[in-house]
């Protein structure tokens, strides 16, 4: 019988303390799904960079306003979406932090950090045209096969 | 573990001692308020030890390079100590190693400084 995929889904007030509270629990899912500790450290990471971003950015910090964190469990891999009900932006216009001549702003360096964390990486326009991250981490084949 | 920061003097380098995580929020702004502090009270040398750090989010980044500016236009120097491998590995992947002096050794770092 084909595994079945978990989904969990996570409605998150645009407060500060809901970074903590995200990467907290995407932090224990992926325990119990059985990554290994570097990796859980990653998920957490990029989960807080991805809420950060929907906090500060998407949702302008605007307590009015939702951030929607899912979590989907296959047979291989984690995969969660961070979704808020800003306005969206295009990837391609966020500058590179790494430039030279970036490397000494302030900001800007979460979306680098949620992709060199994860296995993939992307930005979708949700379906209230705000922004989705979506980042995806697979599991080792050697505890896959374990895996409930 | 919420952000803690003590300060002391070696010749005329004011050492920062912080542990805990630097990220968004309350902890970000003590790093940003404590560096300020020193510079406003005159110190142009400045070591931030990072020894009992080992979670640094990219706001956490972005104080210690706002820290870095704000030092360095005042014609001062600020340095980084004893990284812990996770806070490394962070800055080698932003390319911050290339813009930060960062030292293993506390009297080298000291007698580092111009």
């Amino acid at each position: 019988m084909a595994a079945q995929t978990q989904r969990i889904e996570i409605t998150l007030e645009t407060l500060l303390e809901s970074v903590d509270l995200a990467e907290s629990i995407a932090m224990r899912i992926a325990e119990n799904f059985g990554f290994s500790e570097e990796d859980i450290h990653k998920i957490g990471m990029s989960v807080r960079e991805g809420v950060i971003n929907a906090y500060n950015y998407g949702n302008q910090q605007d307590p009015r306003k939702k951030i929607l964190m899912t979590v989907e469990l296959g047979s291989d891999r984690m995969v969660i979406r961070v979704l808020d009900q800003g306005k969206g932006f295009n990837i391609t216009e966020v500058p590179d932090p790494l430039a030279e001549e970036n490397l000494l702003r302030t900001s800007g360096r979460g979306l680098f950090l949620m992709r060199a964390f994860m296995d993939e990486f992307d930005v979708r326009s949700g379906p209230g045209g705000g922004a989705e991250l979506v980042m995806v981490k697979r599991i080792p084949s050697a505890i896959s096969a374990d895996a409930p | 573990m919420a952000l803690q920061g003590t300060t002391r003097e070696v010749n005329d380098v004011v050492i920062v001692d912080f542990s805990g995580k630097i990220t968004l929020g309350e902890a970000s702004s003590l790093l940003r308020r404590t560096v300020k502090d020193l510079t406003d009270s005159g110190h142009r040398k400045i070591l931030i030890n990072l020894d009992d750090v080992d979670y640094i989010d990219s706001s956490g980044i972005g104080e210690l390079v706002s820290a870095y500016t704000t030092v360095r236009s005042i014609s001062g120097e600020l340095k980084l100590l004893n990284l812990t491998k996770r806070v490394h590995d962070l800055l080698q992947i932003t390319r911050l190693f290339t813009v930060f002096d960062v030292q293993s050794d506390e009297a080298a770092a000291i007698r580092s400084f111009h």
